[in-house]
């Protein structure tokens, strides 16, 4: 049972672990991308648009390698223009962060609901939903002999393969942002764009790069969840407040991709706990649900108390950076 | 020779386009670049909606005002909806214009919203009416003031990011009102949210939401005055212009971000007894309806200026009113309208640009006003 | 001997619209050379230096390196011409290691390898004998250890021609020390090397010739061996010039404020003001004179309640009752509430002074919003001020709702010292109140000085002209390193004798003066 419980936290965890490396990376170069949830919102549902094209187009003649494809780059594709139109508002306009951020919220969940419900209402279906399956069972594709190897099998082996994808992501991230020369420029653009100016690096070419990059990993995180989590069915809202948890992730972590990766199991175990506390009531549920909130909040207040410069937000996050004139 | 090589590496190292911040720009050019913003935004949608749907855009701008304004009853729901966004807008305004992040709003409304329903469900019937609005009123702006002060005071002693915090707190109270909501419904644990019957706000020559409506009216002049005209929003004015000055003239910094997010938690706490006591007569955890995060943008676009926030309310909420009759008259999803209100919203934001650079071509010196 | 000039400036001009900041400066640099360029405050030095590093680009004229004309337009073509310059302000991030500081922005064929680059840091500090630990964090350095940074930065990249902007002026008498032995030991492997300075003793010790600026104009190059400290001072402030501004002789003088032995030390813990102690008495000016940040702006806020005291006292006698009054570790509030008239002029006028977006009126109420038991604003007063300090001091805004920010410099300025004089103080501090005003205004805040003074207002000014302040003030107050360097009458000084107190080493007679400075209270 245990093993199931981490195998199911797994599952929880991956769409966080997508969507708080992806916000990592953004707010590394100093910007809050609070449109997070949007994005992963979009990145869903056009895998989902893309699945659901291939799947009516070609039928039962589907091939797996194309199954996976389409979705995939649908999905990198979309998350990547919100990712760009929120670095045009933020970095080349200079619009102010948070209320962009909030404004791509708003406008991706509108993009995954009117889609969503478009196509619902395309295949004509009593449920108010979609239904991938066969799409889903490629992405969920596990290793042939998960079965056989007990407990170790359910918690490693018994995944789709974003699950490695997210991991592995989020391993590489945490490589580049701390032993590469790329990543060592992208955190001083973070921490003081002026210095990072007078040094010669591109301040605004840093900003771009990570948010659309973060926006693409993010939205891999929607994908995830479709896919894979939710068996291929898309409903309205069903993604519910994963983007935000995200965020939190980012803050309990630390702004550590790496502890990302156990944080994210942590925050999808206290979410399916309450499924596995015998009698307990659909009303407490939502309390538990609250634990990775509060938690969030107690790591934000001991990490301020504590004041260890290597763990606070990155020092110029939120701010805009303008070469003055001269 | 060494000239004209210094030409050009000058020319190359600065491009001909660059930025420079203007001093203020006249109002009525200002409010020229905001308007024509707008315009293109409504073209690019109508353009959008076209390429989705192959609807008439004329038609559809036609069918938005209808839906927006189109019967007395749609008149009452729309500045309904506006007063209620507007009274978060006034929330957050004082917060943001002392700079500091209030994104909490959400949960702040949501948390005045349970408080009224815990006095409509523990002491309705057992006391007079309107004591039990007047009890339900107090109770909602304490429980917002709490929820508003908590975030201020680890900003103020430990200087904790307030955004973070304020965006954190937002889904502690959320799952706080499911909890509830699941509790309290009928049958319990159905969902169903339970109809709160006693101590709902009165009908006023006969129109429901009237009483409402006025309360946030009193509030927008209340908020003028004391931003414009008290000496607590002299105060935060100075500290969001610099914290410097604030030290400078003796002003305790702290005790105006605490007390400032005090009012703030405390009118959302009001929005949040509008809706509950107000409006819904029940408590769901999506009453606030993301209100909380669109304040933001409505503030923002009145330049934190709570006779403006009038009209920016009014736009959202006409363009939220209007997309749904949109969709609603042709079969699209409701959430048509969240797609239209980003578009405008990008561009609005956009525009701002336009108002506060110029953008000067170096040699020519041209300027493009949009 | 030629191609040993390593940096040649020809008939340098440049202009920042109607100031000129440099006139025709010519000088020359060559390998194996320390350089000293010496000029008061807004001498041009900086801006000078900032043309050959890329921050701003000449008018017109020429510049050299290798015998070869070049044009620097960005400091990344300085760092192509192995030019590095160290500001004043150091422009590191704090949570990167000193290493990954040194290293940003280098652009390389070659693997990222941290080892290596330690490695390839630890021999530059080996060569020239730095001393430097590249695993630590720039937050958990001392200032010193900073600039260590910059200079390692500048030369990983490979520079050959070295530019200190007051390189000593943060730094403790032993680190500057080894920071000398460092540059000479530069300057043995043919490093050329200019520092800014106004400190002539370093000019001595350390410099092979010594290029003098004042007030943007080249003065000219003398050898260090050559000259000496007399020499300099008069290239440096030049002849006296008469202002003819009015001084009255004080009357009816008492004894204001008492300010007893204090000190106070900064984050990184470098004293700022060290053991001072002065009167300010009534109907007369007090001069503060010295280099800038040498703690004058540390002085005039502990006096505000601005900086906290780590010793010492302040005392401040009441003119009606002769109270005394502490105001050591007093918030400017509380300072208001006993019944204190403190009226100050920052440095940083819309900083501090003033808000910018806010109109006149927003800003003569600054001080006064408070009065009163309403919890709303009065803005009739402050309009009818604001109305006044308009007429009186000639202030140009088309209106009195202009936010301040929309003014030029001089009416910001008035704006700002007419509200603090509004008050009606006691004591009146002022901080650079002339600096980029033109002559008029200038004249205008001196009169307003000697009005006060005249009314009996113990006033406190802190200037950078010494023409200036040898007309105006009646005592001068020389400060260095956070160190009274002497206390002077202004009736019977000259300009060179300040000059000496001023970049004399504090060290030598700090302690001297003090006492001197006892005698004559």
């Amino acid at each position: 049972m245990i093993a199931t419980i981490i195998q199911r936290a797994v599952m929880q965890g991956t769409p966080l672990l997508f969507g708080s490396t992806g916000e990592i990376l953004t707010e590394k170069s100093g910007h809050l991308n609070l449109g997070i949830p949007g994005i992963m919102y979009v990145g869903a549902i056009s895998g989902v648009a893309g699945a659901f094209l291939y799947e009516h187009g070609v039928g039962a003649n589907m091939n797996p390698f194309l199954a996976v494809l389409i979705p995939l780059l649908c999905s990198l594709l979309a998350s990547t223009l919100m990712g760009l139109i929120y670095c045009f508002l933020t970095v080349t306009l200079r619009a102010n962060q948070n209320v962009t951020g909030l404004a791509l919220t708003t406008f991706g969940i509108g993009i995954g609901n009117f889609f969503g419900g478009s196509l619902i209402k395309l295949v004509d279906m009593d449920v108010p939903s979609i239904s991938l399956s066969a799409t889903s069972t490629i992405f969920k594709t596990q290793l042939p002999f998960a079965d056989k190897l007990g407990w170790f099998g359910t918690i490693f082996l018994s995944h789709g393969f974003l699950v490695y994808v997210a991991i592995i992501v989020a391993l590489i991230s945490s490589y580049v942002l701390n032993k590469t020369r790329t990543g060592l420029h992208l955190r001083a653009v973070g921490e003081s764009p002026e210095t990072a100016d007078a040094v010669g690096i591109n301040v605004t070419k840093y900003k771009y790069l990570s948010t659309c990059i973060g926006s693409a990993i993010a939205g891999l995180g929607g994908l995830y969840y479709v896919m894979d989590y939710a068996n291929g069915v898309w409903s309205n809202n069903g993604f519910g407040d994963r983007g935000w948890l995200s965020i939190a992730l980012v803050i309990f972590s630390i702004w550590r991709p790496s502890v990302s990766i156990l944080g994210s199991i942590l925050f999808g175990f206290l979410y399916v706990i309450p499924t596995y506390i015998p009698d307990i009531t659909v009303s407490t549920k939502k309390l538990f649900e609250m634990l990775p909130y509060i938690v969030t909040i107690l790591v934000l207040v001991i990490t301020s108390i504590r004041d260890k410069k290597e763990n606070q937000p990155p020092a110029a996050l939120g701010l805009h950076y303008f070469r003055e004139e001269r | 020779m060494g000239k004209l090589n210094n030409c050009m590496i000058k020319a190359f190292c600065n491009p001909p386009v660059h930025i420079a911040k203007r001093d203020t720009l006249v109002w009525w050019k200002a409010w020229g670049i905001r308007t024509i913003s707008v315009l293109l935004a409504l073209v690019v949608c109508g353009i959008i909606t076209i390429a989705l749907t192959g609807i008439n855009p004329i038609n559809l701008y036609v069918t938005m005002f209808e839906g927006a304004v189109g019967t007395p009853r749609l008149v009452w729901n729309l500045l309904q909806n506006t007063a209620i966004l507007l009274c978060v807008s006034l929330a957050v305004t004082p917060a943001f214009k002392m700079r500091f992040w209030n994104i909490g709003a959400e949960g702040q409304i949501l948390i005045g919203g349970l408080a009224t329903a815990v006095c409509m469900i523990f002491l309705g019937g057992k006391i007079p009416s309107a004591l039990l609005i007047l009890i339900s009123f107090v109770a909602s702006i304490v429980a917002g003031a709490i929820w508003g002060v908590f975030p201020a005071y680890f900003k103020t002693r430990f200087n904790s990011n307030e955004t973070l915090f304020t965006l954190m707190m937002n889904y502690i109270a959320i799952q706080l009102v499911a909890y509830f909501t699941l509790e309290w419904s009928v049958p319990k644990g159905s969902g169903t949210p339970r109809t709160l019957e006693y101590g709902q706000l009165p009908m006023l020559f006969s129109q429901k939401y009237l009483i409402n409506i006025l309360i946030v009216v009193l509030l927008t002049v209340i908020m003028y005055i004391y931003l414009k005209y008290s000496k607590h929003g002299y105060e935060i004015s100075v500290v969001g212009e610099s914290e410097n000055t604030a030290k400078y003239i003796g002003i305790n910094v702290k005790e105006v971000v605490l007390r400032t997010m005090l009012i703030s938690g405390a009118i959302c706490g009001i929005a949040g007894f509008l809706l509950v006591a107000g409006t819904d007569h029940s408590l769901k955890s999506d009453t606030s309806g993301g209100r909380g995060f669109t304040a933001i943008m409505v503030s923002w676009l009145a330049k934190f200026n709570p006779i403006f926030m009038v009209l920016t309310s009014l736009l959202i909420v006409f363009l939220e009113k209007g997309a749904s009759k949109i969709s609603e008259v042709y079969r699209l999803n409701s959430s048509f309208s969240d797609i239209i209100t980003g578009i405008i919203i990008f561009f609005i934001i956009g525009a701002e640009f336009f108002v506060n650079y110029a953008i000067k071509i170096s040699k020519k010196e041209k300027e493009a006003n949009v | 001997m030629k191609q040993n000039i390593a940096l040649e400036l020809k008939n340098i001009t440049k202009t920042f619209g109607s100031v000129v900041a440099n006139k025709n400066v010519s000088l020359q640099v060559r390998k194996g050379e320390i350089l000293s360029i010496l000029g008061e405050n807004g001498s041009g030095k900086t801006t000078l230096m900032n043309m050959v590093s890329g921050i701003y680009y000449p008018d017109s004229g020429q510049m050299l390196i290798d015998g070869q004309e070049v044009s620097i337009s960005s400091p990344k073509d300085a760092f192509r011409y192995k030019i590095g310059m160290i500001h004043q302000h150091f422009k590191l991030v704090d949570v990167f290691s000193a290493a990954e500081n040194i290293i940003l922005g280098v652009e390389e064929e070659k693997k990222f390898d941290m080892p290596q680059y330690i490695e390839r840091i630890k021999e530059i500090t080996d060569q020239y004998g730095f001393e430097l630990d590249p695993y630590k964090k720039i937050y958990e350095m001392s200032v010193s250890e900073k600039q260590t940074v910059e200079i390692i930065k500048v030369l990983f990249r490979g520079a050959d021609i070295l530019i200190l902007d007051e390189p000593t002026a943060v730094l403790t008498p032993q680190e500057t020390t080894k920071l000398f032995k460092v540059l000479r030991n530069m300057r043995e492997s043919g490093k050329a090397i200019i520092i800014i300075t106004h400190k002539l003793h370093e000019v001595l010790s350390l410099s092979d010739n010594v290029a003098v600026l004042r007030k943007g104009e080249y003065i000219g190059t003398v050898k260090t061996s050559e000259t000496n400290e007399t020499e300099l001072t008069e290239m440096m402030v030049g002849k006296k010039i008469s202002l003819n501004i009015e001084r009255s002789m004080p009357k009816n003088t008492c004894d204001r404020l008492v300010v007893d032995k204090i000190s106070c030390i900064n984050r990184e813990g470098v004293k700022l003001l060290d053991n001072v102690s002065f009167h300010v008495r009534a109907g007369e000016i007090l001069g503060v004179a010295g280099i800038a940040g040498s703690g004058q702006r540390e002085l005039l806020e502990a006096i505000a309640g601005l900086q906290h005291l780590t010793a010492g006292r302040i005392t401040y006698i009441d003119p009606k009752t002769n109270q005394e009054e502490d105001l050591r570790d007093k918030t400017p509030l509380e300072i208001r509430q006993m019944g204190v008239r403190l009226a100050f002029v920052p440095e940083d006028r819309l900083g501090m002074g003033l808000v910018g977006n806010m109109d006149i009126v927003d800003n003569m109420m600054l001080r006064s919003y408070k009065k009163g038991k309403s919890v709303f604003l009065q803005r009739k007063t402050p309009k009818t001020l604001a109305e006044e300090v308009i007429e009186r001091l000639e202030v140009a805004t088309p209106s009195v709702n202009t936010p301040v920010r929309r003014l030029s410099g001089g009416n910001v300025q008035k704006i700002l010292v007419g509200r603090e004089i509004a008050s009606a103080p006691t004591v009146l501090m002022a901080a650079y109140p002339a600096r980029g005003l033109d002559i008029n205004s200038s004249y205008t805040i001196y009169n307003l000085l000697n009005e006060q003074k005249e009314q009996g207002v113990a006033v406190i000014f802190v200037g950078e002209d010494l023409d200036v302040l040898i007309e105006l003030c009646d005592r001068i107050l020389v400060i260095g390193s956070g160190k009274i360097a002497g206390i002077v009458d202004g009736r019977n000084i000259t300009k060179e004798e300040i000059g000496l107190l001023m970049t004399k080493s504090s060290e030598e007679n700090g302690e001297k003066e003090v006492a001197e400075d006892g005698k004559t209270e």
